[in-house]
């Protein structure tokens, strides 16, 4: 049977400005995906982006290429997800909100492998 | 007390002939088998995340580590490949918590054992040692439903002191003053204390010790740590690190935090370890292995 783990990564946390999340090692799983669930949100731009990254050391970040776009629209559903295979030791999401935006999320990454 | 018969065999498993368990083996997790059960630590809530008290809201849960360095590549663990790592955020106080929640089913003596190591992350070339400002280990448990008149809730909390405000201390301490408990929400049913709070530690008895911290910030050394609670009395008996054995059972000072028992905790048997980091880097606590073992 595989191993499989669910690490909530942030919870109840808002992102202004730059975000990262923090690092999170994953050496052992051969699949992820980040699922972002926003509890709230003002004045997001239509396109917010979390771009997916990887490290060798847990401290030095590049993208990875995959983007988590999040839902930003009124009508949108609270959740999104992107997939990443392929990444080493180490992940997170990183990216930037505007000035005067921000919003509220829970970050979960589950790993498979 | 074990046979001869039982002795041998436990002499000749390769995870299990490092610990010195009690008869009966209530786990032995090696991380190079997944989480094992040990998951991260959240304060009570009703309605909303935010009626959680704000030092709960952001305990860093575990996760599998191979111990890559910067410089050295995969450290590996102690026994194999993965340990159970905890990382706190880079503020000064930050915490990270790993927490197994269990029942006991004997009233007598539990042991728990552990292989551990804790490290600053490696993100300056310098030694680092008082990055890291503390480790610690607990029981949270309450007696049992039937105990009759003023049930307790026990809470043995020890931790090696590390450093503190950049002054290396290098002590262990435990805590038997607990802090105010919060009401949450309006059930009446919900309750919270910061039990890890800075607050009220004290310095257990000869309790200084130098560990390995070894010479630059990727070079770790595992440690060896047991601490034995007896279930009948709820009272400490002895704690381990390496070479340093403490008879907590003979320094009637040295008790765990007590309080009434709650409402929905019967036969409680959770324990726990944690990091504190005293800068703005990331403290590491890794967890090669652990076995709790009990006396029925």
């Amino acid at each position: 049977m595989q191993e499989s783990h669910t690490a909530v990564i942030e919870r109840n946390v808002t992102w202004q400005g730059n975000f990262a999340t923090e690092p999170y090692e994953a050496a052992w799983a051969s699949e992820a995906i980040f699922f972002v669930r926003i509890l709230s949100k003002a004045n997001l731009p239509a396109i917010l982006a979390a771009h997916v990254q990887i490290s060798p050391d847990g401290m030095h970040w590049c993208n990875e290429g995959e983007i988590l776009y999040l839902p930003t629209a009124d009508d949108d559903s609270d959740l999104a997800f992107c997939r990443v295979k392929q990444f080493g030791g180490w992940l997170r999401l990183a990216g930037a909100v505007p000035a005067g935006s921000s919003v509220t999320v829970i970050v979960y990454l589950v790993l498979k492998g | 007390m074990m046979t001869e018969m039982q002795t041998a065999l436990l002499h000749a498993n390769p995870l299990l002939s490092r610990f010195d368990p009690l008869p009966r083996i209530i786990v032995a997790d090696d991380f190079d088998r997944g989480l094992q059960g040990w998951t991260g630590l959240i304060g009570n809530y009703e309605d909303s995340l935010d009626s959680i008290l704000p030092p709960y809201r952001d305990l860093r849960g575990p996760m599998l580590s191979n111990l890559s360095m910067w410089d050295t590549g995969s450290d590996g663990s102690m026994n194999g490949t993965y340990a159970m790592k905890l990382a706190t955020r880079p503020q000064p106080g930050a915490l990270a918590v790993a927490i197994k929640r269990l029942t006991f089913r004997h009233l007598g003596p539990i042991r728990l054992e552990a292989y551990f190591t804790f490290k600053p992350e490696a993100s300056a070339l310098k030694l680092s040692e008082t990055d890291v400002r503390a480790v610690g280990v607990l029981f949270d448990l309450q007696e049992v439903d039937r105990h009759g008149a003023n049930p307790q809730r026990i809470m043995p909390h020890l931790r090696y002191l590390n450093a503190l405000d950049g002054e290396f201390v290098g002590r262990w301490q435990y805590k038997k003053e607990r802090v105010a408990l919060h009401e949450i929400g309006g059930s009446g049913k919900t309750k919270s204390h910061f039990h890890l709070a800075p607050e009220g530690w004290e310095f257990l008895p000869d309790g200084d010790q130098r560990l390995c911290y070894n010479e630059i910030a990727t070079k770790q050394n595992w440690y060896y740590l047991r601490l034995d609670f007896d279930l009948a009395t709820m009272s400490y008996l002895r704690f381990q690190c390496n070479d340093r054995v403490y008879d907590l059972a003979n320094l009637p000072g040295v008790e765990p935090m007590r309080m009434p028992a709650m409402a929905n905790l019967w036969c409680m048997l959770n324990t726990a370890f944690w990091v504190e980091t005293d800068t703005a880097k990331r403290a590491f606590l890794y967890v090669d292995s652990v076995v709790l073992s009990g006396d029925w």
